[in-house]
């Protein structure tokens, strides 16, 4: 009976620390992936000749790891301590809480083995075979059930804009993940798609362009909405905007995914339509970014000597940035050029690892020290080194792609007077080499960066002890 | 009916609401209500 008294009156950190955690060591492990199979790009000789360490391979375990295992793990953690905080509750359900997180460990490390053993639905951001799948949607609705029953229990009336991208992105993630995976099973560990042709091309694209929107978007503007406010110390610049930001990603992001399939058996009037929402995307994205900026406003020195602040406030520069370049990429014509070069990859990694990278990485270091009842991480300086290390990481990055694509895309297209092609397709890959290089350097410093987050992490762990934080009984009461 | 003509009644309507949304979320009258809700998150800790 005590016990029940004191657990209603403290929130569930447990989880969130969990999270937290795993979301450094994940990525660290996402990380090293990705500078596996980008080495392995400059160095084909680094596939070892083994099925299992083969780029196809290892390239989607690369990509789940750092979006489902990385990016997933952080939103957990952050959106069960902001549902929370704006609440004034305990977590709905224990149990549910401790299932998610126990349950989405096991989804990563089933992805850990079936991917490099080959085994695949063969799309992209998909690939987990269908037994996984439907592992992913127990724990997804369990997530659901008690990121909105928390939601339900709330000791203030307002709902906070912050939790509405949480729990946009929880419920849009829900419907993309069941249409995306529908499957026919042909053994354990095999199955075939439930669509055909080219709706089975559209179905793919629009998951995957609402993978980025929902997973990689809407949850980490749920961060930055409460995150950014917190580090600044300054409330959001403007909650009207945030609430017109959110219903204009809300009604256009789910009608982006045709510039995928630009110059595709795609109807031509799907990928015009495409083009369009994307087009006009750019709105909803640069009010959201402003929103955050502005809410430095008379604050700018903080920049200064925050490196925290900085993570914040750079990611969402990055998040500009991309947000620009991507409606510019879905101009057809724009995409005639960039379509299958690596400005696409150089693109996806400037929203990312600047944008999402960032701001999660400027999110678990607000969260990591107070989860365990310290004032700031272990080592300040080591953030300051580790800001310095990431931002070079990705510029190094997403300029040598950019220089790679744009290469790539215009040898492809050159043509002599006689209409025969210039280059040679082997000839564009062997002028990539360099760029190659520096983007591998880059992904080797970024990911340097994260394992010395994760020396700070366990440091301030280690140093620290989890604290069960109370919810103030003055509201609590009210 | 055509389904064509509900899935443009459907759009129209989805902008309609978006402008209302966007009328109700800048009126002064909401403003007061909204400075509290922009101090949710520092209303502990």
């Amino acid at each position: 009976m005590q016990n029940a008294t004191v657990k209603a009156a403290t929130y569930n950190d447990t989880v969130v620390r969990q999270f937290a955690i795993m979301a450094v060591v994940w990525g660290v492990v996402g990380t090293l992936m990705g500078v596996i199979v980008a080495s392995q790009l400059v160095w084909p000789e680094l596939n070892l000749g083994l099925p299992f360490t083969s780029f196809g391979r290892l390239r989607p375990l690369h990509t789940n790891a750092v979006i489902f295992a990385f990016g997933g793990c952080a939103l957990f953690a952050t959106s069960y301590y902001v549902v929370q905080r704006t609440c004034q509750t305990r977590l709905f359900s224990d149990k549910l809480s401790s299932f998610t997180f126990w349950g989405w460990q096991a989804v990563i490390v089933a992805a850990a083995i079936s991917l490099p053993m080959g085994y695949t639905q063969g799309k992209e951001y998909g690939e987990l075979e269908w037994p996984i799948d439907i592992l992913i949607a127990l724990v997804w609705i369990s997530y659901a059930v008690n990121f909105f029953g928390t939601i339900g229990i709330r000791k203030v009336k307002h709902i906070y804009v912050a939790n509405w991208f949480y729990g946009a992105f929880i419920l849009a993630v829900a419907l993309l993940h069941i249409v995306e995976s529908a499957a026919i099973p042909a053994g354990y560990m095999k199955s075939y798609s439930a669509y055909a042709g080219v709706q089975d091309a559209m179905v793919q694209w629009w998951y995957g362009h609402n993978a980025v929107g929902f997973f990689l978007t809407a949850g980490f503007l749920g961060m930055m909405y409460y995150f950014v406010p917190k580090q600044a110390e300054r409330p959001v610049y403007s909650y009207s905007l945030s609430i017109v930001h959110f219903w204009a990603l809300i009604f256009t992001y789910m009608w982006a995914g045709p510039h995928h399939l630009h110059y595709t058996a795609l109807p031509d009037w799907t990928q015009s339509l495409g083009m369009v929402l994307s087009l006009i995307l750019f709105a909803p994205s640069w009010g959201g970014m402003i929103n955050g900026i502005m809410t430095l406003s008379g604050a700018w020195h903080k920049l200064r000597t925050d490196p925290i602040l900085r993570f914040l406030i750079v990611s969402l520069s990055f998040y500009g940035m991309s947000t620009f370049e991507g409606p510019m990429m879905a101009i057809k014509t724009v995409n005639a050029l960039s379509h299958y070069t690596d400005w696409t990859v150089g693109h996806v990694h400037s929203g990312a690892l600047g944008w999402v990278g960032f701001v999660s990485i400027g999110s678990l270091y607000f969260l990591i020290p107070r989860l365990f009842g310290q004032k700031q991480m272990y080592s300040v300086k080591a953030i300051e080194v580790h800001f310095w290390m990431a931002t070079v990481g990705v510029v190094l990055y997403i300029a040598a792609l950019w220089i790679s694509g744009v290469m790539e895309g215009l040898m492809w297209r050159a043509i002599n007077p006689d209409g025969t092609l210039a280059y040679t397709f082997v000839e564009s890959v062997k002028a990539k080499f360099p760029y190659y290089f520096t983007r591998a350097l880059g992904g080797f410093l970024y990911m340097s960066g994260l394992a010395l987050m994760l020396w700070n992490t366990i440091k301030t762990a280690t140093n620290g002890k989890a604290v069960a934080v109370e919810v103030p009984s003055a509201v609590a009461h009210a | 009916m055509d389904i064509n003509v509900l899935r443009i009644f459907f759009t129209v309507l989805s902008f309609v609401l978006f402008v209302a949304i966007m009328v109700w979320a800048w009126r002064n009258r909401n403003s007061a209500q909204f400075k509290d809700a922009q101090h949710l998150p520092f209303d502990q800790d």
